[in-house]
């Protein structure tokens, strides 16, 4: 194939994700895009102008060495392109689907400046999803150090830190609290966005790697970090989000209010909603109401259509605008008939004589000053308060550091958030001992853990250079 | 997996189950809870754990069989498995020497006052222990109770067994009673109960201790679902309690959050109680 000259590139429009039918998506769990087929992959990899500064890479969380890999796709060779991918990213099928590209890669794309940028995160998918397909299986390393390394969490932060580890030859026991692997990936992203079959591909893989993984462990209760500090050469901590933040309004503890964690687990991990009689059971309603605007809200809201809701609400006290929800999603949202209502706050929550859910007194709001986040505040507006009748409210405010591992580990340094204290290379105040993800950051994204579990693999690496493996093999 | 090594039914529809989980066994403290999901695709459900042997490696459940859950689990032989068993969870009791203490058990609640019981006492305290049940079939754990306690009483409802009535009945007596009046109330029932335990000791001033058992999904804080009003503050059961001051919780609301699923069809959707009773004619 002749090269194209910089003339034909910029002429090829962005490519379309083909999709599931809105309406009839709205009405199932299956995974909303397709995926691209290697015609249209290839086609939109030659877009890549292969720029000579790759701002794409500098925003990447990863570092992913984008334009290597677009470049291996436009000329055919997928092989090479998921070759690239696997050694900077543990998870591309998993980022590929959930990362907020338009803040990131694609958000600082070349290609951006004037008209749409190269489809950095569809092509990931794309090669991580055909390799899954068609390339063989990572072989464990023939030569191990003898160094066993404890991982506190299966999400995106432990699995990277387990993968990368592994393939430096340590010996990698993950302790998971919950009975199922993958963290956040499992109970909080649902099937529609992230198909479970991925998480289990990409779970699959590490055990093929050597990885043991163990779960119904709480660590902090079943075995704390002092013991695990003991009997292993080192020790990374990601262990998560952690308690939901409600919403600090009158009626919140009544029947049908749920956190969007509850609402979210209990569909995604424990598989409400199936009808399975017997099994985990889930509150619907004609009305559902979800109060935030992040990738959460806009995970509970649409699961609330699936369950069959026929108004499925999402009420926001700012504007689109200002939304922190990916741009897909809330696109994705609109399209499968999610009423959005913006510049909206919650005054109470109101329940029927048996203690359920009503309605939910609102005021509107308008947008003020720029707050500390630089995002302009919702003011009320006097007066405008008003009823919305729902059966469910489903509250995404974010979460605030699980206590369970830290009280039990008072060695570690937390700030005044309760969030692990971590130097460059992730490491904590205890020797051996490494931290990454949300009980670091507080509330993040899966990209942000993954980066922190790949920071923390090299820091474990090189702590480990100088030291002798406290049990031989 | 984790193997049943013994099950048996100590009173009707509440079975004692021994089961092998190593770690549990060795860390586990008085107070504590591990959630138990059966098998594949079942719920996760919290049970108190009553005892426990780390030599042999096993906790003992006691459980009350009332719903799908727990008569999945129950229903599991000595030899076979339960999927998941995780904890020890909560907070474990805080075990102090306070002199003469009261424990207060209602029904299947005495399982879970058991091991309360048996700390304090080993701490030192002097235990008058009153235990209640619907009819004497009901009262549990008579014996293993009255091993360490300086006192036992019995009520039932029915009269078949100790004292017509309810447990407040003889703890009234107690409270009443100043060369009897403990320092300190351990109560662990049904809601209703603990809260009747409750506002009869805040009468008398004396410091309340209940362990309760709302709904939970994980466990570990991440849910939210087990969120009870402690002195006008949400709290969660299962990483701030479960054990709270009585005369701070807000029973009523407790109760309604309970009765949530039993109040939903198997779709989900919310039984209307007027369309049901004319189904039912």
């Amino acid at each position: 194939m002749t090269a194209l000259t910089p003339k034909e590139r910029l002429a090829i429009d962005r490519v379309k994700m083909p999709e599931q039918d809105a309406k009839q998506r709205a009405c199932n769990f299956t995974e909303v895009n397709l995926g691209l087929t290697q015609e249209r992959a290839m086609e939109e990899a030659q877009r890549c102008i292969a720029c000579k500064n790759k701002p794409c890479v500098d925003g990447c969380p990863v570092a992913v060495r984008i334009p290597e890999f677009i470049t291996a796709v436009a000329a055919g060779n997928f092989e090479e392109a998921a070759r690239i991918l696997r050694v900077d990213n543990a998870l591309p099928a998993t980022t590929g689907r959930v990362c907020p590209q338009e803040v990131q890669c694609e958000g600082v794309c070349v290609r951006g400046k004037k008209g749409h940028p190269v489809a950095i995160g569809w092509l990931e998918r794309f090669v991580a999803d055909w390799a899954a397909e068609h390339m063989p299986k990572e072989h464990p390393p023939t030569t191990t150090t003898g160094f066993r390394v404890a991982v506190v969490g299966s999400g995106p932060g432990g699995l990277t830190t387990a993968g990368e580890l592994a393939r430096l030859g340590h010996k990698v026991h993950i302790f998971e609290a919950l009975h199922d692997t993958g963290g956040v990936l499992r109970y909080g992203i649902p099937e529609f966005r992230l198909p479970k079959a991925v998480v289990d591909r990409e779970v699959e893989n590490l055990r093929t790697l050597g990885v043991v993984i163990e779960c119904n462990v709480i660590v902090g209760r079943t075995l704390t970090v002092d013991e695990l500090a003991v009997a292993f050469d080192a020790v990374f901590i990601a262990n998560g989000a952690g308690l939901p933040m409600f919403l600090d309004v009158p009626g919140e503890n009544f029947k049908g209010v749920y956190s969007a964690n509850e609402y979210l687990t209990r569909v995604n991990l424990m598989g409400a909603g199936q009808d399975l009689k017997g099994g985990t059971p889930i509150a619907r309603g004609e009305t559902v109401v979800v109060f935030g605007g992040g990738n959460v809200a806009m995970d509970g809201v649409r699961t609330a259509k699936r369950l069959g809701a026929a108004h499925a609400i999402c009420a926001y006290r700012r504007t689109r605008a200002e939304m922190p929800a990916r741009s897909e999603e809330i696109a994705h949202a609109e399209e499968e008939g999610i009423e959005f209502h913006y510049l909206l706050a919650p005054l109470e929550i109101l329940a029927d004589a048996k203690g359920w859910v009503r309605a939910v007194r609102v005021q509107k709001m308008q947008l003020g000053e720029p707050d500390a986040s630089g995002r302009r505040r919702p003011m009320p507006i006097a007066g405008s308060e008003f009823e919305m009748p729902c059966q469910i409210v489903v509250v995404a405010l974010g979460t605030t550091a699980n206590p369970l591992l830290t009280n039990a580990t008072p060695a570690l340094k937390l700030n005044k958030w309760q969030n692990i204290v971590v130097d460059a290379k992730q490491a904590t105040a205890m020797a051996g001992v490494f931290a990454g993800g949300d009980i670091v950051r507080g509330g993040a994204t899966v990209i942000l853990a993954m980066g922190d579990g790949k920071v923390a693999a090299f820091g474990i690496d090189e702590y480990l250079k100088n030291k002798i493996p406290k049990h031989q093999a | 997996m984790f193997r049943v090594i013994s099950n048996e039914e100590i009173a009707p529809q509440l079975n004692r189950m021994v089961i092998e989980v190593p770690r549990v066994a060795r860390a586990r403290k008085p107070g504590q809870f591990v959630m138990v999901r059966c098998s594949a695709g079942r719920e996760r459900i919290p049970l108190t754990i009553a005892d426990d042997d780390p030599k042999a490696g096993t906790i003992t459940l006691i459980i009350q069989a009332v719903g799908t859950s727990t008569k999945e689990i129950v229903a599991v032989p000595a030899g076979g498995y339960l999927t998941d068993v995780a904890g020890p969870l909560g907070l474990p009791t805080e075990i102090e020497r306070l002199g003469r203490i009261a424990c207060v058990g209602g029904g299947a609640g005495t399982a879970v006052l058991f091991p309360l019981a048996k700390a304090l006492a080993q701490a030192g305290n002097e235990v008058t222990t009153i235990i209640g049940g619907r009819s004497e079939q009901y009262v549990i754990l008579l014996k293993e109770l009255g091993a360490f306690s300086k006192q036992v009483f019995v009520t039932t409802e029915d009269g078949s067994s100790g004292e017509k009535g309810f447990v407040t009945l003889p703890l009234q007596r107690l409270l009443a009673d100043p060369n009897q009046r403990p320092a300190a109330v351990y109560a662990v029932g049904p809601v209703p109960m603990m809260k009747a335990v409750s506002n009869l000791t805040r009468t008398f001033g004396v410091h309340t201790i209940v362990s309760l058992n709302p709904i939970m999904v994980d466990g570990t804080g991440m849910c939210g679902g087990c969120r009870v009003t402690v002195a006008g503050k949400i709290k969660f059961a299962c990483v701030d309690g479960p054990e709270f001051d009585g005369h701070q919780v807000d029973f009523d609301e407790l109760s309604a959050r309970q009765t949530t699923y039993l109040e939903l069809d198997d779709h989900g959707c919310r039984l209307d109680p007027q369309l049901a009773a004319m189904q039912k004619d």
